[in-house]
Formats: C-alpha cells, sequence, structure tokens
C-alpha cells in the first residue's frame, strides 16, 4: 500500500506550461522533498492544463487550495521551505488581480475560475493524465461498463440524442443522431475516427483535453463503437501535438493493459481497438471528408457529400467521425444522465463549450463555459478585460471560418445558433480578442493568408477566389486601394462561399463579410481618406520632422536604413516620403522628441 | 496489472485510488468541509505541532470526520503553542492554544463532533484574507 499524503502539489504539465520549464520545476520540487524528508507526506503530481496559461506555469497547493503563478524552477526551493514546512504563503508568487491590484490566494477567488463549469475539462489539472488508476478514481470508465451490462446500443444512442449534445469540431451537428446514422448503416466492418486535428490559429482546446485526460476520449470512443456497432477506433491528430500523443499512447496502453481495450471488455463479448493516425497539420484534414482521405494514405482532400462518412467513409466503410471535446463530454452525460445535461446551456445548444481565449486578453487561456454566456462574461470576467486598459473593438469566434463580433454583441449569449445569426460562427471555440490598435482589415488579410496557404487547390473558387481576395486586402492594407476594390471583394466573397466544394472555401471569406458588415468605414477609411483608422497598417504611416524642434543632430539621418532622411548639420532635417519605408527607427533614436506621426 | 473483467473490478480499484486522492476531492469543495489550521511556525514545530498534525490527520479519518488538515504560518500565539485553528462549515473559525494530543482528542470529541466548547480558546485578534 502506498503512502497517504497530507499535501499535493498539483504541478500543471500541458504544453505551455512545459514551454516554461515546468519539468523542471517538478524535477526540483521533488529533490527537494527528498532532502528535506518529506517525500512521504507531500507529493507533486504532474497534470493536464489549469486553462490559465497566461500566468504559467502554475503550482496549486492542496489542502489549502494555493494558487502560485509563474513559477521559475528556482522557486522549488522557497515553495518547500516556505510553504510546504512552515506553512508561510509565498506573496510574490501568488495571484494579483490585474484591475484591482489585490492578491488573491485562493484559486477559487479568482474571477477566472469562479464563472466556469467544466465538463469536457473535468479532470484536467485535477489528475495525473499518465496514470489510468486517477481517471478511474473520478469515475473513469464506469460510464462503458454502464453501457456494456446495463443499456442496448439503442439506449445509449437515445441518451445521447435526448442530451441534445452537438458536435464540438464546428458543425454542430448533433451527436446522437450522428450514431444513430452510422449505427443503421450496414456492414461488416465500421469505425469510429476522432478527429484531432485542431488546425485554427490559436485554438488548443483538443490538444488540452488529450494532454490532460487522454482517458475520457478513449472511453467515449469505445462506447460510439458499443452503439454503431464497430470495434476499431481510430484517432487522427497532428504530429505537432508530440505531449497529446505521448500521453494518448500511455493512456492506450495502459487501458489495453487493465483489459478495457481489447477483447471480452467487462467480460462481454465487446471488442474494440484503438490505433492513432498522424497528420501532417493540413487545415483543411478537419474537414471529415479530408481527414478520411489522408487516413487512407490518399492526398488530404474533401470529397462531395453525399455519401457522408456515416454511410461510405474509411476504407468505404460507415464511419462516425467526432471531435475530442464532443467525445470527451460523453462519458459525463452517461453517468448524470441526459437530463442533468441537457438542463445546461440554452435551448438548442446544451451543455458547456471550451474556449481558448488569445489576442488582446488579460487572461490568455483555455476556460469552459456553460452554452447560453455572454461575450461579455467570457472575455470581461473570465478573461479579466483587454491588455493594458486599453478599449475592446472586437472578437473573432470560429477561427479563419468565422466572422468577428463587436461591443453591439457583447450580452449576446454564446450559443450554435446565436453566432450564426450574428454573422460569425461557433467553430471549434478559438476567440482572438482584439483592441482599439487592430485593424479589420488587416485582420480579415491575416486569416485570408492562412486559407490561401492551406487550401487544397482542388476547386477553382476557393484555389483562385481566396488568392484574389487576399491580394485586394493587401493592395487596401498597402495604401493602394481604389473603389472598386469595395464592391469587387464583396461580390467575389460570396461567390467563393456559394461554389466551393467544402467548408474551408464556403467559410473563408466570412472574416472579409463580417468586417465588412460591422466596420465598412474602416474599409472606407483605407481607399477614400487614405488612412488606416487604426494606425495599424504601415503604408499609411507618414513620418515628419517637426522644424521648431529639430537642430540637426543627424541622429535620424545616420539611423535610416534607407536614407530617407537628408539635411545638413544644425539645420533642420526633412524625410523624403518616397524613400521611407515607415520602420520608424528615426522616431526611435530622435532625443529630442522631434520626429512625429501624421 | 491484473485485468478488469467486471465492474466489480472496476469499484475495487476505484475505491482503493479515490482513498489517496480523497484530499484533492475534498480541497474542490473545502467550503463544506470541517478545516483545521495547525500553526507551524518555528515556534510552534518546536512545541510538537507536528505530532499535534499527524495526530489530527490520522484520528480524523479514523473517526470518520471529513476535514481538511492545513499547516499555516505563525498565527501569533507564539506564547500558547500549539496552537490550531478550526472552522466548522458556516462558522467562525475558533483558535484553541497549548494544545496536545489529548487537547486535540477533547477538541474532536467535543467541539468537532458534538459544537461544544473546550478550554484554552483564544479570543481571534486578527482577521484574514
Amino acid at each position: 500500500m502506498d503512502t497517504k499524503y497530507r499535501m499535493h502539489l498539483l504541478v500543471c504539465g500541458g504544453t505551455g506550461c512545459i514551454a516554461s520549464k515546468s519539468s523542471q520545476l517538478i524535477q526540483l520540487l521533488k529533490e527537494e522533498l527528498e532532502a528535506n524528508g518529506l517525500e512521504k507526506e507531500v507529493q507533486v503530481i504532474s497534470t493536464g492544463c489549469f486553462g490559465f496559461c497566461e500566468k504559467g506555469p502554475i503550482v496549486k497547493v492542496l489542502p489549502d487550495n494555493t494558487f502560485y503563478t509563474q513559477l521559475k524552477p528556482e522557486d522549488a526551493k522557497e515553495i518547500v521551505a516556505e510553504h510546504v514546512i512552515k506553512g508561510r504563503y509565498i506573496e510574490r508568487l501568488l495571484y494579483v488581480n490585474p484591475e484591482t491590484q489585490e492578491i488573491i490566494r485562493d484559486a477559487k477567488n479568482m474571477g477566472f475560475y469562479r464563472k466556469q463549469m467544466r465538463i469536457a475539462l473535468r479532470n484536467c489539472g485535477f489528475i495525473n493524465p499518465e496514470n489510468i488508476d486517477e481517471y478511474i478514481a473520478r469515475n473513469g470508465y464506469s460510464a462503458i461498463a454502464k453501457c456494456l451490462t446495463e443499456m442496448t446500443p439503442s439506449e445509449v444512442i437515445d441518451e445521447v440524442k435526448k442530451s441534445g449534445m452537438r458536435g464540438r469540431g464546428g458543425g454542430g451537428f448533433p451527436t446522437g443522431l450522428k450514431w444513430e446514422i452510422t449505427s443503421k448503416s450496414i456492414s461488416d466492418q465500421k469505425y469510429v475516427v476522432c478527429n484531432a486535428d485542431e488546425g485554427d490559429p490559436g485554438a488548443f482546446m483538443d490538444r488540452s483535453v488529450l494532454e490532460g485526460d487522454p482517458h475520457s476520449v478513449i472511453e467515449a470512443m469505445a462506447i460510439c463503437g458499443y452503439c454503431i456497432g464497430a470495434n476499431k477506433g481510430i484517432v487522427y491528430i497532428r504530429a505537432e501535438y508530440p505531449l497529446a500523443i505521448k500521453r494518448l499512447k500511455i493512456a492506450l496502453q495502459q487501458a489495453k493493459e487493465y483489459g478495457l481495450l481489447g477483447e471480452n471488455i467487462f467480460g462481454t463479448d465487446f471488442e474494440f481497438t484503438i490505433d492513432i493516425k498522424y497528420g501532417a497539420g493540413a487545415f483543411v484534414c478537419g474537414e471529415e471528408t479530408a481527414l478520411i482521405h489522408s487516413m487512407e494514405g490518399l492526398r488530404g482532400e474533401p470529397t462531395i457529400k453525399p455519401p457522408f462518412p456515416s454511410v461510405s467513409g474509411y476504407l468505404t466503410q460507415p464511419t462516425n467521425v467526432n471531435n475530442v471535446e464532443t467525445f470527451a463530454s460523453i462519458p459525463v452525460i452517461i453517468l448524470k444522465g441526459s437530463e442533468w445535461f441537457a438542463s445546461i446551456g440554452t435551448e438548442y445548444s446544451k451543455g458547456t463549450k471550451v474556449f481558448a481565449l488569445a489576442g488582446k486578453i488579460n487572461n490568455v487561456g483555455l476556460i469552459e463555459v456553460p452554452m447560453g454566456t455572454t461575450l461579455r462574461e467570457v472575455i470581461f470576467e473570465i478573461g479579466g478585460g483587454i491588455k493594458d486598459g486599453k478599449k475592446f473593438k472586437a472578437v473573432q469566434t470560429g477561427g479563419p471560418s468565422g466572422g468577428c463580433l463587436t461591443e453591439k454583441h457583447l450580452d449576446l449569449p454564446i450559443d450554435f445558433d446565436s453566432l450564426t445569426a450574428a454573422g460569425s460562427m461557433m467553430g471549434s471555440g478559438g476567440m482572438i480578442v482584439m483592441d482599439e490598435d487592430d485593424c479589420m482589415v488587416a485582420m480579415a488579410k491575416f486569416y485570408l493568408e492562412f486559407t490561401v496557404e492551406e487550401s487544397c487547390g482542388k476547386c477553382a473558387p476557393c484555389r483562385i477566389g481566396n488568392k484574389r481576395l487576399h491580394e485586394m486586402l493587401t493592395k487596401l492594407c498597402e495604401a493602394n486601394g481604389v473603389e472598386e476594390d469595395l464592391d469587387l471583394l464583396r461580390n467575389l466573397s460570396v461567390v467563393v462561399k456559394d461554389t466551393s466544394l467544402c467548408g474551408l472555401g464556403q467559410t473563408s471569406p466570412n472574416p472579409i463579410l463580417s468586417t465588412m458588415e460591422n466596420f465598412y468605414e474602416e474599409y472606407h477609411a483605407h481607399v477614400f481618406d487614405h488612412k488606416c483608422p487604426s494606425g495599424q497598417c504601415q503604408s499609411f504611416r507618414r513620418y515628419y520632422i517637426d522644424a521648431e524642434h529639430c537642430i540637426g543632430c543627424m541622429v535620424c539621418a545616420r539611423n535610416c536604413p534607407t536614407n530617407a532622411i537628408t539635411g545638413v548639420k544644425k539645420q533642420v532635417h526633412i524625410i523624403n516620403q518616397l524613400i521611407c519605408i515607415k520602420c520608424g527607427v528615426c522616431m526611435e533614436k530622435c532625443k529630442f522628441d522631434s520626429i512625429y506621426l501624421n | 496489472m491484473s485485468k478488469i473483467k467486471s465492474l466489480d473490478d472496476l469499484r475495487k480499484i476505484k475505491a482503493i485510488v479515490e482513498e489517496k486522492m480523497k484530499l484533492r476531492e475534498n480541497s474542490a469543495n473545502s467550503e463544506i468541509h470541517v478545516q483545521v489550521k495547525v500553526a507551524m511556525a518555528t515556534c510552534g514545530i518546536a512545541s510538537g505541532a507536528k505530532t499535534v498534525m499527524e495526530f489530527m490527520i490520522e484520528e480524523l479519518e479514523k473517526r470518520n470526520i471529513t476535514a481538511l488538515v492545513i499547516q499555516t504560518g505563525c498565527m501569533g500565539y507564539c506564547f500558547a503553542e500549539p496552537t490550531i485553528e478550526v472552522t466548522m462549515p458556516g462558522k467562525d473559525p475558533i483558535v484553541f492554544g497549548y494544545v496536545d494530543t489529548s487537547k486535540a482528542d477533547q477538541i474532536i470529541e467535543k467541539y468537532i463532533k458534538r459544537g461544544e466548547l473546550v478550554d484554552g480558546i483564544i479570543p481571534k485578534n486578527y482577521e484574514s484574507i
């Protein structure tokens, strides 16, 4: 029997925190504890993501719930000497509320956690993802046991249908219905596929679930297999997620050793195995038909639906594709019941949704909130508001396929339908927050750059149309836009949307259309007023020398990389606008503040 | 690792590991449990606070009381060490001084189980965050 520890130190072992040296921190904490003879009293656990990535690496001390942030490996000594041995809180490592400057010791009192409700992330930051026993202690594998021993496949499907669960990958298709359709397809061999090809820039929901709680996905895939009559599961995961892959492999191995995967699971004749297939990180492979082709060894290109994968998918067999987060929620639905799940959320969007908060927001990180939570709550209460006290301008939801929402949408309850109605979409859950310094035209250009890169090139509207859209946006940002471009941009966007083959092209112009809808004045200003209102587009910048202050020291002229500044010593200098590349070096170097922007 | 062949096998593992992880579950719901803070600064440790803490952890468990035993720094009552602060759910914390194992035993039996006060209460003279 192992020792029972009186104190637990939970250390975040997600990709973000590991990048900030949390592995070394864990190592040093263990060494320090050993040096003080405390290794039998205090346990150090490497967990999945706590979500509070902005302030990582994070250590949570239990039982007192003390939350230490932004730790460095060298802090290990102090934590053991002060907190573990003497019970004193280390004030300089505690979280400080950026708005009130108040120190918060207990994670429970942080606005970031107060409004959250964690279903898919229930075990992230709580268990050691590399230890199957800890998952079992949190009711793990009880859901599959219940399904196999007490329920028929159609009863399980009914339960999932009644819960109102909709696919978390972006489409929002009812999960139970998808399972039912696949279960009705007749075939000797069916497949369950987990889509872990998370491609939106700034999104890391699926990665965190797989890193923090891989068993929940494994369990749910087996449940799905039982429902649809499949004995093979495949996780399609991008190779850029090495930690998620490593933990998933460990989890698969442990599940196999316990007999929770393989033949005769829980003494029944149900059999299920899971393989991993690696993707090369192509955005389009998140689309289910492209994903299936990639798994088959073909080019990752989508094909027209129907036939849907539930009829003819992997190796032309019926295949059920669900996203990581969808799977992670399933065991809870089975154990707590569909009614419980359906009581959370809005009328047509049930349960909770994980969002990755990024951009100009104080608390960058991973959150999970009930459907129907407003954008204001997410951005200002959980997210802690906009960085550096700047003004909120817009939030991009749904990644490159989504749209931007503005101040007038702040009180909108977030769910699948409300976001679509507002001209954006839920997508997989990326939320990029922009402040007053961000140019919306440049933002649209950024996303188009991404879709141009990621378009597989199979259909002309997406391959050529997006390219042309990107060129027009570049023209606007480089101060060369003309009036006709605006109409053309809008018309072509609509054509690309209407005529593209798959979801990538059908949604890629959304950032343009929604910014044109909500921030038309910025497009107008780029063309007609020849300026970028937020000042982000460099081409519109004009640097001038203030003749009253310039003393002719020549520092700016000497530092200008293009020799655009001319002037004689002790006389006022002049910037030649035709040669100036707007790098701003002159302004930086001038000691007399005599260079200004228009 | 032996195989899990039935729900019972699963429950057995669950029961064992759950026990080890109880501290984490309880901490997540700290407000509904009894909280015992043991002052463990130099003065406390020198007067035997560690023995008291270990006694509390073991005995509370043996007597089936779910409690969080938290080690804290100096509470300022160095004259009365070891000191412990007991917070019953929904009630104000009460500080007891000169706690040895027999006093700790009384505190569990009288105060924590039945809500009766015991000798040695120190009036609290601070507020904590």
